[in-house]
């Protein structure tokens, strides 16, 4: 067969490359860019190397930060991953009650990220909010503004509250495909209920579980929005993730240098973290014999 | 173990089931005897599933009662009636090894753990699966996977009955001879009552003692092989078993003669003058092209087979199938169709009748 190299082909890809560029490539760079040099305003840059990166990297501020932020992820994951296999358990399998069920619990995923701050925000207030004002009614101490302990927690359910049904609903897709022959077969093996979710539904779910677990983390690892409203990343540092001490660094400190080399550490750390992550995953799946 | 009866059993899917459409299962009356192979043999959605989920306990019968050993079993669970079911689709539990799998119907069981291990390895040796006990069950071929369905199957010494549920549809057609030369082989070995589902007569007549023919929610016959195939008690046993099925005539009945567009047909029997809608049948295999005797007909085709020759003719405006052997000739003069007066049936309504013996009809065929 006679192949002729033709390479017009290129030209259909342009418009992609170009588009690519423009919104992600260049806009990048200019970051990058701002990461090597310093600005005293102007429109004036001079070049300082690799400064910013050793500054941060000695700097208490983003391993705090990053510290909390690892935290939290982890808190979000142990509650938000099993809360929503439970939920998903629970939910009923069919009839009109399944599809209320599916929209209420879509409805918290349809809430603008700032107005679920400012939900919870007004909730917890122990002067007006229905939450704060209940606690401290019982005779619990309750202020997220001045005690890190409560701004934590508010943060945290408030954040169980908004994703949890993300990963609930994707455990009952996970559930649901499953054929009702493993079910029969399990009650013909006698297995318990215990065994039914060991061996059948977890294995079943794994594959939307990942998913969800991926999704959970890199969210949770940015999330901004919320937590600014809510807590502004008090009181003092508590709730500052790491986002939100880059915005203060970058449109607060208008420190456009250490804000960049920050932004590009955070987006390596993620990308590392999610491979690594997906890697062991994927691998781990690998593992077992295939024929 | 035990004998399984089904008395006036009756199931619909529908909560408030009005008239007798509404009903998957119609009304069956059968004991399964202990110890047999059955076939429970019947078209798609004729009601077998439904059937054998009632047996096992996954279904909860509309009308009726089960028995097993004269125990009324009917709202008892899955487990309480100790019985075992393999499905068509392969269940296997992912994460176990081969040999988990098998153990698990015993270790839900709490049996003693070397029984456990011996049961296990008997079962893996008569199935084929011992260089696979080790292994996960992740990710191996249909027909393993499958392999180990029926391992969990029959891995319980004291079920009261193995039921199989179209288990070998997702296997090779190669494998399907071995798999079910394996369950013939474990019904020898253990003596399970077993009752196997199927859609595909090879399947039913080659593994079972006998075959139960199910039709539209209906048991319409239960036989051996033999009996389904020369005396089908309903036109549809006889259209179902054989290929090609049994050839259907509309015709008057006069005692011992056939009368088909005033042409007569001698029978071996004296059916009288019943009233009714009387059809005749015979299967392809007792028919035979002559070149006087006999009916006229028009030959359609003929396909060769190679063992036997297919002929599809028409005889009167209906469509007949005629079975040749390979060594016999089919000669441009043969345009007629004879019987065998012998293997013909007689169906009234859909149903079977039998006459008196005549002792005559049967010369002139042979």
């Amino acid at each position: 067969m006679q192949r002729s190299t033709n390479q017009r082909a290129w030209f259909l890809v342009l418009p992609v490359l170009v588009l690519v560029a423009f919104s992600s490539v260049i806009p990048m760079m200019t970051v990058v860019n701002y990461s090597f040099q310093d600005s005293f305003g102007g429109n004036e840059f001079f070049w300082v190397g690799l400064e910013w990166y050793r500054e941060l990297l000695r700097s208490e501020r983003l391993w705090d930060a990053l510290g909390r932020q690892l935290l939290f992820s982890s808190i979000i994951l142990l509650i938000e991953i099993p809360l929503g296999i439970l939920v998903a358990l629970c939910m009923p399998k069919k009839g009109w009650l399944a599809s209320l069920c599916l929209v209420l619990m879509a409805l918290p995923l349809l809430i603008p990220y700032n107005v679920v701050g400012t939900i919870w925000q007004v909730f917890g207030r122990a002067d007006i909010g229905l939450l704060g004002r209940s606690l401290s009614d019982l005779g619990i101490s309750f202020n997220y503004a001045q005690n890190a302990f409560d701004a934590w927690a508010i943060v945290v359910v408030m954040d169980v509250w908004h994703w949890t049904s993300l990963v609930a609903l994707l455990a009952y897709a996970g559930l649901r495909s499953i054929p009702v022959a493993y079910y029969q077969a399990a009650r013909i093996d006698q297995a318990s209920r215990w065994s039914v979710f060991r061996f059948i539904e977890l294995p079943k779910m794994r594959g939307v579980l990942i998913i969800a677990v991926l999704l959970r983390f890199m969210d949770s690892f940015m999330i901004y929005t919320e937590p600014f409203v809510l807590t502004g990343g008090g009181p003092g540092n508590a709730t500052t993730f790491l986002s939100i001490d880059l915005v203060k660094m970058a449109l607060g400190q208008f420190d456009l240098g250490p804000a960049a080399a920050f932004s590009l550490m955070y987006f390596l750390a993620i990308l590392l973290i999610s491979y690594v992550f997906y890697t062991v995953m994927i691998s781990s799946d690998k593992a077992e014999p295939q024929s | 173990m035990a004998s399984i009866a089904l008395q006036d059993l009756a199931h619909s899917y529908f909560a408030d089931p009005k008239s007798e459409s509404d009903f998957a299962l119609k009304e069956v009356n059968h004991t399964w005897a202990d110890g047999h192979a059955y076939a429970l043999l019947g078209p798609s959605g004729c009601g077998k599933t439904t059937l054998l989920n009632i047996m096992s306990g996954l279904l909860q019968p509309t009308r009726g009662r089960i028995l097993f050993d004269d125990v009324d079993v009917t709202t008892a669970s899955t487990a309480e009636r100790n019985i075992a079911q393999v499905f068509q689709f392969p269940v296997v539990y992912d994460t176990m090894t081969v040999g988990e799998n098998l153990a698990f119907p015993l270790r839900n069981r709490r049996k003693d753990v070397q029984y456990v291990s011996d049961r296990v390895d008997q079962v893996a040796q008569m199935i084929g699966l011992e260089e696979h006990l080790h292994r996960k069950s992740r990710g191996l071929t249909a027909d393993l996977k499958q392999k180990i369905s029926l391992g969990r199957g029959v891995v319980r010494e004291d079920v009261n009955a193995v039921l199989f549920d179209e288990p070998l549809t997702v296997i090779d057609p190669h494998l399907k001879w071995e798999l079910r030369t394996q369950l013939k082989a474990l019904h020898r070995e253990f003596g399970h009552t077993m009752i196997y589902v199927t859609h595909d007569q090879t399947e039913a007549l080659t593994f079972a003692e006998k075959v139960v023919v199910m039709h539209e929610g209906r048991v319409v016959q239960i036989g051996t092989p033999r009996e389904l195939f020369e005396t089908p008690a309903h036109v549809f046993v006889g259209y179902f078993i054989g290929s090609p099925g049994m050839n259907f005539l509309p015709i008057g009945l006069e005692g011992n003669q056939a009368i088909i567009h005033g042409e007569k047909i001698d029978l071996a029997q004296d059916y009288g003058n019943p009233d009714g809608e009387i059809v005749l049948g015979v299967r392809p295999e007792f028919a035979r092209l002559t070149k006087d005797k006999g009916l006229p007909i028009r030959i359609n085709r003929i396909q060769d087979a190679g063992r036997r020759k297919f002929v599809n003719a028409n005889l009167f405006g209906t469509q007949i199938n005629i079975v040749v052997d390979a060594g016999v000739e089919i000669e441009a003069d043969m345009t007629n169709v004879a019987f065998d007066p012998r293997n013909i049936s007689i169906f009234r309504n859909d149903w079977r009748i039998e006459g008196r013996a005549t002792g005559t009809g049967a010369e002139g065929w042979s």
